[in-house]
């Protein structure tokens, strides 16, 4: 074990992978000689050479559509792009062929790469750099979202989207890259997709998450503790397909019912997460669901961000709607 | 040929089927025969795939007739191990490569399963999405040169696609690592109704080679022994010497863009009838004829063959079982998530039966 932080661990992962498996290539804008933006590559190229660790060309659409041609041929790219905000270049390779290529080929090719991109707001960044698109991708058929909460995750669901025979959107949220470390396992270690964890048992109120706002949860569910409310929050960490029994067994054992993400609320993935609930766990519901994101808007400039990310005291504040139902 | 001007039209034979026979020493006269033979086949399938479009039996279909001499000289100039990745106007080249006519008429007759390539024919599956395949005719020689795998890729795009973001960062990519990858362009001149000069103001498509640092050439697309040779180089380079190149096939659309459209109402006879003359199977035809032999006898026997070999095809694909309703769910993802098994479940509820 080494205490680690996200982008520590995500760093080490990428090592680690592209140590034992020659089929793994990681490309994108700046991945190599500078290691990343965020240095999530940092010492890749020199362990692993130019050929396998690629500085490609300012060019998204490009970097998405030729991991697809790897992947087909066989290879098992990763492919970074540098925010979440430039993904949009690629969202035709993504949307039309990453997720298409095994069914349009009646399963004679898939597409098994990853998708890195850092993700979310929280750092006070410009304009693109600051989105949670992740809803976008979780509707298009045939593709697999996921982003982690912490360090140990980003290594184990990391692992696992990297031998996923499909293609995976790994979204990295960017304030936690240095937000702390913790112990992350050494060697081989996968966190399974489609598989929500439990990070506090609770009865009273389910608060179901996952990435930067995990944190927040956390923080909420332990002020609600003060007041003697037991909240049981739960991080998806596989956005989708997410983890239905999951969810459903907590929210029949809590009753009630807070989704917390940072993206805009419309349409989202809180959205489909009520409906899932709504259809299987009426009878068991004692309050209507709840969610607190970020608003329909644009992600704003620094001066206003704190108002559209979403902060425990909104998430107190939705406990108490709940309960107070 | 080596130090043509990227501009200039490579050509071998002339529409009277005139040949410059010093350009093609170490072709056969088997090869040729073999070349007018699949040409043949081609314009008969496509005809046929019309034909039953009109009655109801097929779907849309994107016509390939007048094209099939840049089809099948693609075809015959990749090597075994060759990739191939099509956009929707080169039946006659994944014929080549081994697809199965019915299996086409079945993609077009609208089922998926069609749509599957051959194993290990290295041919992707039709890209509709215009020029966006190119990127993975750009991946796949990257795999390959990485992997030290001496093959080399060809992806073929319309004219129309030389105006799409991803034509620019393919070329670009291809160019930058040295990948083995062709590019061939079927210029046909049209793009549904809109026309090569509201595609790009450069004369040449050839010449856009030169700003991504990578050969262009430009080719007769009717001239089937000028695309065979033209690309079998350019596939040689690509393999051993990690050259890419552009090549622009000039040919002509005769048909409408699918089934779909109405070509009377953007251009006229007079701009179609020069391209009659220069049609790629005729002047192979003329070519065989005064060189090789070929006579009406021949000619009626290969027809009536190929014309036997297309309705085969048809009564094949007519006679395969439909797919079943849940197929849809097939191949979405390696395992099939929780989701899609309630899906299925559901669709199986409403047509009232309890398994497949």
């Amino acid at each position: 074990m080494a205490r680690l932080s996200m982008v520590e661990a995500i760093n080490a992962t990428l090592h680690e992978k592209m140590a034992k498996d020659e089929r793994i290539v990681v490309m994108g804008e700046d991945v190599g000689v500078d290691g990343g933006v965020f240095r999530a590559t940092v010492g890749l190229i020199e362990n692993y050479g130019s050929t396998r660790v690629i500085d490609t060309p300012l060019g998204e659409s490009a970097i998405v559509g030729a991991a697809i041609g790897m992947a087909i041929y066989g290879m098992r790219p990763i492919a970074e792009i540098q925010f979440e905000g430039f993904m949009f270049k690629a969202f035709d390779q993504v949307y039309s062929h990453a997720s298409r290529m095994r069914h349009r080929s009646q399963g004679l090719y898939g597409v098994p790469m990853v998708i890195r991109a850092p993700y979310g707001a929280g750092v006070r960044a410009l304009e693109h750099h600051s989105d949670a698109p992740e809803a976008l991708f979780a509707h298009v058929p045939g593709l697999k979202v996921v982003i982690p909460a912490t360090p140990s995750d980003a290594k184990g669901l990391l692992s696992s989207s990297i031998e996923d025979p499909d293609t995976v959107i790994f979204l990295e949220p960017k304030r936690l890259y240095r937000l702390f470390k913790e112990e992350v396992p050494d060697g081989d270690y996968c966190v399974p997709l489609g598989k929500a964890k439990i990070v506090r048992e609770g009865k009273d109120i389910t608060l179901v998450t996952y990435g930067g706002m995990l944190s927040i949860c956390e923080k909420a569910a332990h002020h609600a503790a003060s007041e003697g409310v037991e909240a049981e929050v739960l991080d998806l960490r596989t956005v989708w397909p997410f983890d239905v029994d999951a969810i459903v067994a907590s929210v029949n054992k809590t009753g009630r019912l807070v989704i917390v993400h940072e993206a805009p609320r419309s349409f989202g993935v809180g959205a489909e997460i009520a409906a899932t609930v709504a259809e299987r766990c009426l009878l068991s519901m004692l309050a209507p669901i709840k969610r607190v994101t970020g608003y329909d808007v644009i992600p704003p400039l620094s001066k206003l961000e704190d108002y559209n990310y979403p902060d425990s005291e909104r998430v107190v504040r939705a406990i108490h709607d709940s309960m107070q139902f | 040929m080596e130090h043509m001007n990227c501009k200039d039209l490579i050509q071998v034979m002339q529409p009277d089927g005139r040949l410059d026979e010093s350009a093609v020493i170490g072709v056969s006269g088997e090869e040729m025969h073999r070349m007018y033979r699949l040409m043949v086949f081609t314009r008969l399938w496509n005809a046929k795939a019309l034909s039953l479009q009109r009655q109801g039996r097929m779907g849309t279909l994107a016509s390939v007739r007048g094209q099939e001499a840049a089809n099948i000289g693609m075809g015959l100039a990749l090597g075994p191990g060759d990739w191939f990745c099509p956009s929707f106007r080169e039946y006659g080249a994944m014929f080549v490569r081994g697809v199965m006519p019915k299996d086409l008429f079945s993609f077009w007759g609208g089922d998926e399963r069609g749509a599957r390539p051959p194993e290990g024919s290295r041919v992707l599956p039709v890209c509709i999405t215009v020029g966006s395949h190119l990127c993975h005719a750009v991946g796949i020689a990257w795999g390959a040169k990485i992997s030290n795998e001496r093959i080399a890729v060809l992806s073929c795009s319309g004219d129309g696609s030389t105006s799409q973001g991803d034509f620019h960062e393919s070329l670009n990519f291809a160019g930058v690592f040295k990948l083995p990858v062709v590019f061939a362009i079927q210029n046909n001149q049209w793009a549904i109704s809109v026309p090569l000069d509201r595609q790009t103001a450069s004369e040449t498509l050839s010449e856009k080679a030169a700003a991504y640092g990578i050969d262009g050439v430009r080719v007769d697309g009717n001239d089937v022994l000028a695309v065979y040779l033209t690309i079998k180089r350019l596939l040689d380079a690509a393999r051993s010497e990690h050259r890419p190149a552009l090549v622009e096939m000039v040919t002509y659309r005769m048909d409408d863009h699918t089934t779909s459209d109405d070509a009377s109402r953007y251009r006229t006879e007079e701009m179609v009838s020069p391209w009659r003359s220069k049609d790629p199977i005729d002047r192979m035809r003329k070519y065989l004829i005064a060189n090789r032999g070929w006579n009406d006898e021949s000619e009626t026997n290969m027809v009536s063959e190929l014309t036997a070999q297309v309705e085969q095809a048809v009564k094949d694909y007519e006679a395969a079982p439909l797919p079943q309703p849940t197929d849809i769910f097939n191949h979405m993802y390696a395992d099939t998530p929780w989701n899609l098994a309630e899906q299925k479940e559901e669709l199986l509820r409403h047509l009232g039966r309890s398994e497949r």
